[in-house]
């Protein structure tokens, strides 16, 4: 999405990406970006909650309006949890317990993608 | 409230997905796209004068689609009619299932936030269509064949300013 934020920008259209993973974002470098310090999923405010919903709306906007320079970044005045900053190790979590279950669904994974390229192959 | 940690606070996807897809026994990490700039295009016009346009992540799924191997699902741009947003899914998209959902459209797609601002007098218009861009990992076929694609979409509907949604 980055990416193509970029080439629409190119285009002749500004744009402004909303999104969560601030460090892919940055790193592909984007006109204007609003970081929302969220678990993934949710970039524009958390479901069915009107408020936050809201502000990070109301920050893009004045972002796109705002913005003076490219890679401009602002943080959306948003928190997902007060009290749980858990999310942040579980996603994508590995650890010396969870190792040989992980490599056991990526092995069932290669092997479910081999059976089906071997049926498209007959 | 200000507090003392060792490490950056947000996390880093480039890292963790590293990692938990080497720990899954894929070999060659991603490659993920870097610059050292951006291009700017200044707002056209004043901002309540603008039209903007929806632009996510999200699939746009034929009727009777069934999912085996990630290699199923169409990686292709779409337009998607704000009637027809029913037929958006994101389940295939990697997000934080164990926190959270995407069962509110406004979480990802905000129109009713973009309907506000309109009445508001904040924009000028929201466009009728959100436009899909599922990820792709090639980034030729981002640049050569799907941007284009949403690019010329953008432009047939008169969309000035992109709000641009990566789930």
């Amino acid at each position: 999405m980055s990416l193509a934020a970029r080439l629409i920008e190119e285009a002749g259209i500004p744009t402004v990406v909303i999104g969560s993973a601030r460090d892919i974002v940055e790193e592909c470098a984007v006109p204007r970006f609003v970081f929302v310090d969220y678990p993934l999923g949710n970039p524009c405010g958390k479901p069915f909650d009107v408020a936050s919903q809201t502000t990070i709306a109301n920050t893009a906007l004045e972002l796109l309006e705002k913005a003076f320079a490219p890679q401009t970044t602002v943080q959306a005045p948003v928190v997902w949890s007060e009290d749980d900053d858990g999310w942040r190790e579980r996603f994508m979590y590995v650890s010396e317990e969870n190792r040989a279950t992980l490599a056991a669904a990526g092995d069932e994974r290669r092997r479910i993608q081999a059976e089906i390229r071997e049926g498209e192959g007959r | 409230m200000a507090t003392a940690r060792t490490h950056r606070s947000y996390v880093s996807y480039i890292d963790k997905s590293r990692e938990y897809y080497a720990a899954h026994g894929y070999g060659k990490p991603y490659g993920w796209l870097a610059h050292n700039d951006a291009p700017f295009t200044p707002l056209p016009k004043p901002l309540s004068e603008c039209k903007v346009g929806l632009l996510n992540t999200s699939y746009f799924l034929p009727e009777g689609f069934v999912y085996r191997v990630p290699q199923d699902l169409p990686r292709v741009p779409a337009l998607a009619p704000r009637a027809e947003l029913a037929r958006l899914n994101n389940e295939y998209l990697s997000w934080a299932k164990d926190e959270t959902h995407t069962g509110d459209l406004e979480s990802y797609l905000p129109f009713a936030q973009m309907d506000a601002a309109v009445a508001a007098g904040r924009i000028g218009a929201v466009s009728d269509n959100a436009y899909c861009l599922p990820t792709q990992f090639s980034h030729r076929k981002t640049q050569k064949r799907d941007t284009p694609q949403i690019i010329e979409w953008l432009k047939a509907d008169e969309v000035d300013v992109v709000l641009a949604v990566p789930l």
